[in-house]
């Protein structure tokens, strides 16, 4: 007999190993993420993928899963909650939809579309952030960038280059290149490094192609985030088991 | 009025002690502006001007953006013309990547992109924002002088225009993919074919387009006609007119070489290649608006001004490529006896002339087997700069950008249809005030004539005004009697001096 735990009262069955997210994954039930990334190390920075266990929140991606616990997930606050973290991911940065090449296509905007924000509530901080155009192939847009480090741990852990590190502290961090110049084109990155690709955002792109997809032929004109991450996942596991 | 005496209004030579009349803000245009009259103690106007008040920056804030982005970009400079925007900044962007040629189906596809949104603009302009003036008078009853009071006077014309404005919307969404800011145009072609069903769907209603832009180049027209004394002189005054015009000499929209003519209908330059516009269009600033004043070079800036928009490209097209409108047009050229048309008014004639050449333009693809090719995109030897020129639905719209070697725009230059009929709009404004407004007291109706005469150059004042630190300012320090006690000037070269 398997064992399970309750999410929002249904019965999730997981494999020794399973942090809560993945197992409600597994089974079809899709938690709010950005930062979290099968194929990497779990991170909990985002806090998009908070439940509360036993009155206390935790990030679902970090949190073991354990026989029998009680998971609140979709409740009324924790949805508010999301909210409000989505919000917040918009005004620290510089995020223009509307002339964004990354537009239909992001997981920050499809995770707001999501979770269903109507505006940006908290004023915005209008953050000076340099761009790094400086590489021939690929685009560093830190305007873009929600700190997630999903480039940072995919450098590492699936490219072995080691390109990114967050530097700084707080709200005033912000995305650092590992290269004598500080500058994209002094490093090791490639367009076809999963660093580039596995970016929620526009933050990392390669350059000249933009807009190459028309509206209603973007990933997020298809189907929603939830949609596309449970169906992606459930393709991994069944590759990988 | 004289050319001479239209100027001095310009600016008076005395304006301590003069009513300030204020209309603010301009009603029935896009964008925000207000005029300002100044008058004597016997209502005698001394001073009329035209002030774009509000502040869009574009030049400014796209440079660092990544070149790629711009015409999706700078489209968000307006909800009415946006694909203008779009597509002169992919026209430029085809430059920077080598694309001087495009497919053939990259080209219609544009084309019909463009045509769809002139019509539609045409069609808002026409029956939404100036008919009311047009139908009912320029001082009718307030409360009715609007779109609401068309509607439910002329429930018809209301309808007719209703509806050419969403066949124009329509052509926009089925390429696009949204009818206000969507994207099509990318640097080298455009990012979507087009099909079979498209073509269907778009060509089930347009029949009736034709026949109704053909009727509405008629309500046009007879509303001219019709007041023909009053319209021909209605703010009207000579001038240079300046648009594309193909190679032959006949209507362009979408392409072709710069046309300017003096006005008596000789040329002033012709066939220039719009890359080399700079070498023929400067801008001036004047301290007193955000919008600049652009002049043709080789007459200098007192004489150089000019028009554009669809007065100046029906009077400078030789002839026009489709039937109906060509017809049309032949109609209205009868009116310059030989030469240009210069009334004011009669810029919603041409203006009705140039939808009804969009829709059967329009016609004119859909049939074309070119529209469903499935080469799309060219790329070519890289440069650092481009310009890209186009007939936007109210004028000749410049895009001129450079890009460094790393793709990031670091300088652009947007000469918009509005900036360059500021000295016309302006002229009217002076010419209006002083016949219809001078030594009389002020009413709402006798103000509405003034908005009359700039709504007929449909202008887009939100679209016109970019530069940044460019504008000369002079600033006065008085005493609580009205003596200056200091006073400071910033020359539009950016230096200061205290004066």
């Amino acid at each position: 007999m398997s064992s399970s735990f309750f999410l929002d009262g249904k019965a999730i069955p997981f494999k020794e190993g399973q942090t809560v997210l993945q197992a409600a994954m597994s089974a079809g039930h899709y938690i709010p993420h950005l930062c979290w990334r099968p194929e990497l190390e779990p991170h909990s920075s985002c806090r998009l993928c908070t439940v509360i266990i036993s009155g206390k929140p935790f990030s679902s991606c970090t949190q073991p899963a354990m026989e029998g616990q009680n998971v609140e997930c979709d409740t009324p606050e924790l949805k508010a909650m999301r909210r409000a973290v989505t919000q917040l991911l918009f005004v620290e940065g510089n995020h223009y939809c509307p002339s964004c090449e990354e537009s239909g296509g992001c997981k920050l905007q499809a995770t707001a579309y999501y979770l269903g924000m109507q505006d940006n509530h908290f004023p915005h901080q209008f953050p000076v952030r340099v761009r790094d155009s400086s590489h021939p192939l690929v685009n560093l847009d830190r305007d873009r960038c929600i700190r997630c480090e999903t480039c940072v741990r995919a450098s590492r852990e699936l490219d072995g280059k080691n390109v990114f590190a967050i530097h700084g502290r707080g709200i005033r961090s912000k995305l650092a290149v590992n290269s004598p110049t500080g500058l994209l084109k002094d490093s090791g990155i490639s367009p076809e490094d999963m660093a580039v690709k596995l970016c929620p955002t526009g933050a990392l792109t390669v350059k000249r192609v933009g807009f190459e997809f028309p509206i209603g032929q973007r990933i997020f004109d298809q189907e929603s985030i939830a949609t596309l991450e449970l169906r992606e996942y459930a393709n991994q596991e069944a590759v990988h088991g | 009025m004289t050319p001479i005496a239209n100027m001095q209004l310009e600016t008076a030579i005395h304006p301590e002690g003069l009513r300030r009349t204020v209309i603010e803000p301009i009603t029935r245009v896009e964008g925000h502006g207000k005029i300002t009259l100044l008058m004597d103690e016997q209502n005698h106007v001394k001073q009329a001007r035209l002030h774009i008040v509000e502040f869009r920056g574009f030049e400014k804030f796209i440079q660092g953006r990544p070149y790629w982005e711009i015409p999706v970009l700078v489209q968000r400079l307006c909800g009415i013309c946006p694909v203008s925007h779009h597509l002169a900044a992919a026209k430029a962007m085809d430059m920077l990547v080598g694309a001087r040629t495009l497919t053939p189906t990259a080209e219609k596809l544009r084309r019909l992109l463009h045509y769809g949104q002139t019509l539609q603009s045409h069609a808002l302009h026409f029956f939404h924002l100036a008919s009311p003036d047009l139908l009912f008078g320029y001082d009718a009853e307030v409360a009715t002088r609007n779109i609401i009071g068309v509607i439910q006077a002329h429930p018809g014309i209301a309808v007719q225009g209703v509806m050419l404005r969403k066949y124009g919307q329509e052509v926009i969404r089925v390429l696009s993919g949204k009818r206000v800011h969507g994207n099509f145009a990318i640097p080298g072609g455009v990012n979507k074919g087009f099909t079979k069903e498209d073509c269907n769907y778009l060509k089930k209603d347009l029949d009736q387009v034709i026949k109704w832009s053909q009727s509405a180049v008629e309500i046009a027209r007879g509303l001219y006609t019709g007041n023909l004394e009053e319209n021909a002189s209605f703010g009207a005054f000579r001038s240079n007119f300046l648009s594309l015009a193909a190679p032959d000499g006949s209507f362009e929209l979408y392409d072709g070489k710069l046309r300017a003519t003096d006005a008596d209908g000789g040329r002033i330059f012709d066939q220039v290649d719009y890359a080399n516009y700079l070498r023929h269009i400067h801008e001036e600033v004047k301290s007193w608006s955000y919008m600049k004043f652009p002049f043709i070079v080789a007459l200098g800036n007192d004489a150089g001004w000019y028009r554009v928009g669809p007065l100046a490209r029906i009077n400078n097209a030789e002839r026009m490529p489709t039937p109906l409108a060509e017809e049309a047009r032949k109609r209205f050229a009868a009116m310059g006896e030989g030469g240009p048309v210069h009334a004011t008014m009669a810029y919603h004639w041409a203006r009705m002339i140039e939808m009804l050449y969009a829709a059967e333009a329009i016609r004119e693809l859909l049939d074309d087997p070119d529209i469903y090719g499935k080469d799309l995109l060219i790329q070519g030897e890289r440069a650092l700069e481009g310009v890209g020129v186009i007939e936007a639905p109210r004028g000749t719209l410049f895009h001129h950008y450079v890009v460094d070697e790393n793709d990031a725009v670091v300088k652009a230059n947007l000469i918009v249809a509005t900036t360059n009929n500021n000295t016309a709009m302006n002229s009217a404004v002076r010419e209006v005030a002083a016949h219809y407004l001078d030594g009389k007291e002020l009413t709402e109706g006798l103000l509405n004539h003034i908005e009359v005469a700039i709504r007929a150059y449909d202008p887009c004042l939100s679209c016109a005004t970019h530069a940044l630190g460019k504008m000369p300012l002079e600033v006065e320090l008085l005493d609580a009697q009205g003596r200056q006690v200091h006073r400071l000037i910033r020359n539009a070269d950016g230096s200061c001096e205290e004066g």
